[in-house]
């Protein structure tokens, strides 16, 4: 790369600067192709992958590797290569054939007939949590009231981890996933939580649980794949990806629809338009798109350019996600618009396990919150409200509400 | 119009499930999909067209009949 286009090449990653949209240098990259050209904070080139085609092109070839040990692996993040060896692999990062072998045990817990069977549970955590709001004082924070409590509860009762400990694992998953976080402290904030479930897979391996990490540690068992570090990894992955996502969801979305009334109105007045509201709202933040990183593993034709074998890769979903050829005014939030080939959760092998039970627990807080508490309202202006800019999953670290 | 799942190359997202009902499920054992109809009624054309252009796998396909 000459020195002139140094100058002008953006930087990865690029910060979120309006609340309620992709960061805005999105847009112009587009305007330079669906793939173009990026350098990494410490220099190393990137390929940004802006479209939303091209997206769902390079996350489902299997010629891209989402190996986070690999040498060419554009991870913006300095521990990245730390944490893994710390943990070990897991799923988020492992190629074919291993990829399987780890997914493969787990899918028939969050399938979607299993998720149903969850709803009247879930319907039950979130009715006692805006109960509680109710009977507390005015303002109050709704992260912790509600956004942050409801999927931890969730993911706690599923796996077979005491709620009780979420003081710790919510604490520490906040450390991991912020890029303020200096690098030493990231470390020691993951090695608390693998200690926490080295601890409680120890347990589960002499008791025989029958929850979600007894029961894929009992089918590993029967299929002479069980590895007690895997199954530490898996616990970690499945707390942690089962409650910060859906919290910041669950905070965002409420921001969303209390910023357009009109639109709740009608959520509230025909309820069966909750699901489609859902996968707009998840369309319009796309709040995970800087986890969809790869490296070339062959030579890659597209988007009219070739990425390199060993070149790296960020598929930008919120920019795919807010694609003008895909989704007419993508700056619009239109909960009638139809959503569901939104990226957010990602695409190809990995697309998000727990996706499903995302979305039950979106469509019951969503389809509930508002018809509990018609006279919702922020307590602070939006633009004074504590967004997640630093973190590596968007999101809001505080949500004054009153009513 | 027929329909084939390859269940080697499927990671049980569930979005056929979602997309048309009435022609996929995933099973109980492994989350993986199952045609509940290889050759489906011509009311569920759209959804199972729709189940294609989302499964993520690519492990969906339908074959047209011919005329």
């Amino acid at each position: 790369m000459t020195d002139v286009t140094e100058h002008t090449t953006p930087v990865y990653p690029m910060a979120r600067t309006c609340p309620m949209s992709p960061p805005l240098e999105y847009a112009k990259l587009r305007e330079r192709g669906p793939v173009s050209r990026a350098r990494l904070p410490d220099g190393r080139p990137v390929w940004l992958v802006t479209g939303h085609a091209e997206t769902r092109a390079v996350l489902a070839d299997p010629r891209v590797s989402s190996d986070r040990t690999a040498p060419g692996y554009p991870s913006p993040f300095v521990v990245t290569r730390e944490l893994v060896k710390q943990g070990g692999p897991s799923m988020v990062g492992q190629d074919p054939p291993e990829h399987g072998r780890t997914r493969r045990p787990t899918i028939t817990e969050f399938s979607v007939k299993r998720v149903r069977e969850l709803r009247p549970r879930i319907q039950e955590i979130v009715d006692e949590h805006i109960s509680a709001l109710l009977a507390g004082p005015r303002p109050a924070d709704l992260v912790p009231a509600l956004s942050l409590p409801v999927p931890s509860l969730v993911i706690c009762e599923l796996l077979g981890v005491p709620y009780a400990d979420r003081a710790l694992f919510q604490s520490r998953t906040a450390l991991m996933i912020s890029n303020s976080t200096p690098p030493e402290r990231r470390l020691a904030a993951s090695q608390e939580i693998l200690d926490y479930f080295d601890v409680l897979i120890t347990a589960k391996e002499t008791r025989g649980d029958d929850d979600v990490l007894g029961r894929v540690m009992a089918r590993h068992r029967a299929e002479g794949t069980y590895d007690h570090r895997a199954a530490v990894q898996l616990a970690r992955l499945l707390l942690i990806a089962g409650h910060e996502t859906t919290a910041n969801m669950i905070s965002l979305g409420t921001v969303a629809l209390l910023e357009h009334p009109e639109q709740r109105a009608e959520l509230v007045a025909d309820p069966e338009l909750v699901p489609q509201a859902v996968e707009e709202l998840l369309r319009f933040f796309t709040i995970a798109d800087t986890v969809t990183i790869r490296t070339a593993r062959a030579d890659i034709e597209i988007g009219g350019v070739t990425i390199r074998e060993g070149e790296g890769l960020v598929a930008l979903g919120a920019a795919a996600d807010h694609d003008p050829v895909v989704f007419a005014d993508p700056g619009t939030l239109d909960i009638h618009r139809d959503a569901r080939h939104h990226v957010a959760f990602g695409y190809g092998i990995h697309q998000c396990l727990g996706q499903n039970l995302a979305r039950a627990e979106l469509e019951i807080v969503f389809g509930t919150l508002f018809r509990r508490i018609p006279g919702l309202r922020l307590a602070a202006p939006v633009e004074e409200l504590a967004f997640k800019t630093d973190a590596v999953v968007y999101g809001m670290h505080a949500l004054p509400v009153t009513w | 119009m027929r329909v084939n799942a390859d269940r080697d190359v499927c990671i049980g997202s569930g979005q056929c499930v979602l997309s048309e009902p009435r022609v996929f499920d995933q099973s109980d054992e492994d989350g993986l999909v199952l045609l509940l109809a290889a050759d489906p009624p011509a009311d569920t054309a759209e959804g199972v067209r729709r189940a294609v252009t989302l499964c993520p796998s690519g492990a969906l396909s339908v074959e047209d009949d011919e005329g």
